[in-house]
């Protein structure tokens, strides 16, 4: 199979969904501009032209309404956000509209099925505003599809089944995810919600992530099994749907957990992981959970900073050997997977 | 009595006559659990745009709903079940009065949050007009959604990409209790605010119910044409309290005098008034209409009440697909 990069297959994903559905349409602040978000938007736009890949006013708000009304009368609406963190200007329309719409309308009227993908900027100094990945805010509310790919394949497969299903998803990609190369099925391939994939099997300790911190974990899990240790890492790819049964048999092998996360703990991601455990196969566990997260204060800027702040491999691989009941080993820090990245932006 | 005239009047009387009993059993039952904001006094604004769409026209409103689902045709029966909750109910019970729906006339929703159904039937219409379409959106909403930052956004991109939307503003002066002299400026308006943005606006007497229909019938067919969106400015004012069915002239925001003014340029008396010459009947026929539509509603109001309500066991259906849980 061929291998592209993880923007490229977005890029292939929305072309061949719009060539195949002319409801589709893309709307974004700068959709058609000459970075075309990162290049997932810029063949779209040479391919099918502002008819159908919209420049919009900084308005995201209104953007997000627009599509609910563009939905509810037959539109697809592809929603691109560079920058997650402004998708709280557009929390009313997808909180209480986007979510709820065919539930509150009684079930039967139909749904408003808008895809939004919103990029995690995180690293370059990017800071407090420009660096949040919200994916456990909007896996809250239910109505809501939210998925974080972590391979080029998800990235096109779980746009792919957004853009081709009934229920309203939110997209949330880290940015350093991607030049990140992978196998991508020429043909758009939906990859189903709710189904969370083995990324590297493992028998001593499972470590359960999403996004970016699918990588880091198999980086760790390398590590550590250059210690003896051997780790399961779980790519959950949707928090909502969640698979509750990859994550359960997988500790229940293990007897040992480990959640990985790029945002924080409280009421996050890793909480819910955490929780579903401590329902489903309490028993099964010989060690305390240990979640990797953001520690409790706004990104920082300042590079040194920066670099303490997120958690890395090295991270996993300490948490790792923690549930494991080894000490704390010198091992050499690996460096961020983003570590070749160049500024601006 | 089949005139255009006194066809918009007999509208008006069956909302004020289905409101006004609405309101007498949702106060002395407390069965319609569901906060409910009544349109009692502002029947022609909601009459005189309606009856200037097509079926195929959207109209979206805000939490005062009941007046323009039932003046764009939606059913009455429905909207009294979904009061009381019931599985019959326009939204099988799920959203109450703040969400009717009536999709078979063209009442395409209406909402709770402030202003969120201005920017909902911009991209309605939106997809209208991306699909080839000659149909138009028209959103209800009040003084109060105009201070949300939303309907400045909506208003930029309908002048922007001329959407054929009308955007209707029901001015009844005071955003529940917060009269408009705190919120918007001296000397400013919500039309001037549209027509800053680029979109064609007018200030009309929204209590002059054949005015409201002469405006939108030429919004409508301006927004049709391709010719940009219209927002009408419809002076009026709100009889009873922000929500519920009680009066609130004790409440000190505003005078007993203001509202006996205001209650004293009732839009259907006034309708009468102006029609009295062409049809001196017009009296007979509006006590004849609030009977008619006082057995109707009441009837509604009996068959709501010996409806079922969901099924418990059904509370989960609609958040998702079934294919989707």
């Amino acid at each position: 199979m061929r291998t592209l990069t993880y923007w490229q297959a977005i890029s292939e994903g929305t072309v061949q969904c719009m060539e195949r559905d002319e409801r589709i349409f893309v709307a974004g602040e700068g959709v058609d501009d000459v970075s075309g978000s990162f290049g997932t938007t810029k063949e779209a736009f040479d391919r099918f032209g502002r008819r159908r890949v919209i420049d919009m006013p900084n308005a995201e708000n209104a953007t997000a309404g627009f599509a609910v009304g563009a939905a509810a009368a037959g539109a697809r609406p592809l929603v691109v956000h560079v920058r997650a963190d402004f998708l709280f200007l557009a929390m009313d329309p997808l909180v209480n509209m986007t979510a709820k719409w065919r539930y509150t309308y009684g079930g039967d009227k139909g749904g408003v099925p808008v895809v939004t993908r919103g990029v995690v900027g995180r690293g370059w100094g990017q800071g407090s505003t420009h660096s949040q990945s919200p994916h456990a805010t909007f896996a809250h509310y239910a109505g809501l599809h939210v998925a974080t790919p972590a391979t080029p394949a998800d990235a096109k497969g779980l746009l792919v089944q957004a853009l081709t299903g009934d229920t309203p998803v939110v997209l949330i990609e880290n940015r350093n995810l991607y030049q990140l190369t992978g196998e991508v099925p020429v043909e758009p391939v939906p990859t189903p919600f709710g189904v969370g994939r083995i990324a590297r099997p493992g028998s001593d300790v499972t470590v359960v992530a999403a996004s970016l911190m699918v990588h880091e974990a198999e980086r760790a899990a390398e590590q550590l099994a250059e210690r003896g240790i051997s780790a399961e890492v779980v790519d959950v790819r949707s928090l909502r749907p969640l698979d509750e049964g990859i994550i359960c048999e997988s500790v229940a092998k293990t007897g040992r957990l480990v959640v990985a996360d790029t945002s924080w703990a409280r009421y996050g991601f890793t909480a819910e992981v955490a929780a579903v455990v401590a329902e489903h196969v309490p028993h099964a566990l010989r060690a305390p959970v240990r979640r990797v997260s953001l520690p409790d204060s706004p990104a920082p800027v300042s590079r040194p900073l920066e670099e303490a702040f997120h958690p890395g491999a090295s991270t996993i691989v300490s948490a790792c050997l923690a549930v494991c009941g080894e000490t704390a080993a010198e091992l050499p820090q690996l460096a961020d997977v983003s570590a070749g990245f160049q500024g601006p932006f | 009595m089949a005139s255009t005239r006194a066809r918009l009047i007999r509208d008006m009387v069956r909302i004020r006559t289905v409101e006004e009993v609405l309101a007498d059993h949702y106060r002395d039952e407390q069965e319609m659990r569901t906060p409910t904001h009544f349109s009692i006094g502002q029947e022609a604004t909601a009459v005189g745009v309606c009856s200037a769409t097509t079926v195929e026209d959207w109209v979206y409103s805000g939490h005062r709903s009941h007046a323009p689902y039932l003046a764009k045709g939606g059913d009455l029966e429905a909207l009294v079940a979904e009061l009381y909750g019931k599985e019959a109910g326009c939204a099988h019970g799920r959203g109450g009065s703040m969400h009717m729906i009536d999709q078979s006339v063209g009442f395409a929703g209406s909402a709770a949050i402030l202003g969120e159904m201005i920017s909902v039937a911009v991209g309605s219409a939106w997809a209208f007009v991306r699909a080839g379409e000659q149909r138009i959106a028209v959103t209800f909403f009040g003084d109060g959604a105009a201070d949300e930052g939303v309907f400045a956004e909506s208003l930029n991109f309908a002048a922007v990409h001329r959407i054929p939307v009308v955007f209707v503003c029901e001015n009844n002066l005071y955003s529940i209790s917060s009269p408009l002299s705190v919120r918007h400026a001296e000397g400013t308006s919500v039309h001037g605010r549209a027509a800053a943005a680029g979109v064609r606006a007018r200030s009309v007497d929204g209590n002059d119910v054949f005015a409201v229909h002469a405006a939108a019938r030429d919004a409508v067919e301006h927004a049709r044409r391709g010719t940009g969106p219209v927002l009408l400015e419809l002076a009026t004012y709100r009889w009873r309290a922000h929500v519920g069915p009680g009066t609130d002239h004790d409440h000190g925001y505003r005078s007993k005098e203001e509202i006996d003014s205001w209650m004293a340029g009732c839009p259907i008396l006034r309708a009468a008034d102006a029609l009295r010459a062409e049809e001196p009947d017009i009296d007979a026929a509006v006590e004849a209409w609030r009977a008619e539509f006082r057995q109707e509603i009441h009837a509604a109001i009996d068959r709501a009440k010996a409806l079922p309500f969901p099924d418990t066991a059904r509370l989960l259906d609609g958040a998702y697909l079934p294919a989707a849980h």
